[in-house]
């Protein structure tokens, strides 16, 4: 069974979402990259993010992780952003009673997209 | 390079242009507004090849399915052909009922269809007038109503307010395109808190959603907050303050930013005595109606404060370009 469905699947995603985006967006050191008008399509993306790295049913590829952020690493996306953003997936699925083992699982999956987000 | 066809004529298509502007350069002129992708009058029909998928956002899956698309949103990368006489086709024409005025900045436009038009309430159309012009305006009208009723904003320069507010437009033909929007009162949790904020006509939506929230009926607690430049820019206040009385679970607040002289209204900004009120949106409806800029901080507020954003129905109003 994927950490998605142990968490919940679609509902506890749509929680989820909602408390990794904000958290996002209270954080100064990564909060520029997230500031958008279209705070609906943003949140569509934070989702596909999510439900790929729980092992829920998404159609989200490397490759799009990658064109995804390229316009992103130009304005200075580096390793340091990937972290935050690994410490507050971290953060948020302890708030939704994940185990340390199921958030460690999550954030290696996080972490296999690095080079893809960081165009290396 | 891609094509493109209108009505049977070939125009120049620049890399990356787009088909309103390219329609332009052509001499062809076609309904539009907002130039945002939010308005929907600039709506277009291809007849043959495949609209951008982004010119497309937002329509309804019956549009799309006809190839229906937007074309200040179209930058075809393929062959288009196109038809300006598709979208007329959907059209309800209409006639102005009654213009009368709410506030000194405010009309209250009453349209009578001459067709059925089905809409649910807080959603919003696209006025046409005969020669063309056309804006986006919300609908404060119940669906049981006869007439439409639309709150109209005196813009100085305003081309289609200036006309509704002048002497010749009652009694006038018009056409209406539509109905859009997703700013709808939800049967189904009607113990939960609904928050309704409106900013200057804003506030037509919301009068709208208001009072089907009340027929439902809704049992949780229901706040209208209506925000204005100055008193003036607040209106239906009577029609409110009788509301609150009627409903136990109503509060209204009004709220000007500023006043020239002296007033009974309260002053302040509208987000500030928002949140001031309610530390925390968690579990909260909320509804934001008006001017694009303050919709789009008090979203972002209230998201942070609390609200899901799948509970926050945003309705930003984009001026006419």
């Amino acid at each position: 069974m994927s950490v998605y469905e142990e968490l919940g699947g679609t509902a506890a995603i749509e929680t989820a979402v909602d408390v990794f985006y904000r958290k996002m967006l209270l954080d100064e050191r990564v909060a520029d990259f997230f500031e958008t008008v279209d705070m609906d399509r943003q949140r569509a993306k934070q989702k596909a993010f999510l439900t790929m790295v729980l092992g829920g049913p998404n159609n989200y590829a490397g490759k799009d992780m990658r064109s995804a952020h390229a316009n992103l690493v130009g304005r200075g996306l580096n390793d340091s952003h990937v972290d935050v953003v690994i410490e507050h997936l971290a953060s948020t699925l302890r708030e939704l009673g994940a185990s340390e083992a199921q958030i460690a699982s999550v954030a290696a999956v996080a972490n296999s997209a690095r080079a893809d987000v960081l165009s290396r | 390079m891609a094509r493109l066809v209108c009505d049977g004529r070939e125009l120049s298509l620049q890399p990356g242009q787009l088909v309103i502007d390219a329609l332009a350069d052509a001499g062809i002129g076609v309904p539009s507004s907002c130039r945002a992708g939010a308005c929907q009058s600039c709506l277009l029909q291809a007849t043959r090849g495949r609209p951008p998928a982004e010119s497309q956002v937002g329509l309804k899956e019956s549009l799309r399915a006809q190839a229906f698309f937007l074309a200040c949103q179209a930058r075809p990368t393929e062959d288009l052909e196109i038809s300006t006489a598709g979208a007329a086709k959907l059209d309800v024409p209409a006639r102005i009922a009654s213009v009368e005025r709410l506030a000194a900045e405010v009309l209250r436009v009453r349209l009578e269809p001459q067709l059925p038009f089905a809409y649910r309430a807080g959603q919003f159309l696209t006025l046409l007038r005969e020669d063309g012009l056309a804006r986006a305006y919300s609908l404060a009208s119940l669906p049981s109503e006869r007439l439409l009723e639309l709150h109209v904003r005196v813009i100085p320069g305003g081309q289609m307010s200036a006309w509704l507010g002048g002497a010749s437009s009652v009694g006038s033909a018009v056409r209406l395109r539509g109905p859009s929007g997703e700013c709808c009162y939800l049967p189904g949790l009607s113990q939960q808190t609904i928050v309704l904020v409106g900013i200057g006509t804003g506030l037509a939506p919301l009068w709208g959603v208001l009072r089907d929230a009340l027929a439902a009926p809704h049992r949780g607690p229901i706040e209208l907050w209506h925000g204005a430049r100055t008193p003036d820019g607040l209106y239906l206040i009577d029609e409110l303050t009788a509301l609150q009385a009627a409903h136990r679970n109503f509060r209204y607040h009004a709220y000007a930013l500023e006043s020239r002289g002296p007033t009974d209204v309260a002053l302040g900004r509208l987000d500030e005595v928002l949140l001031a009120a309610s530390p925390s949106f968690a579990g909260r409806r909320v509804y934001l109606c008006g001017d694009a800029p303050l919709v789009q901080l008090l979203k972002r507020k209230v998201f942070l404060a609390g609200a899901s954003l799948q509970e926050v129905h945003a309705d930003p109003f984009v001026s006419a370009k």
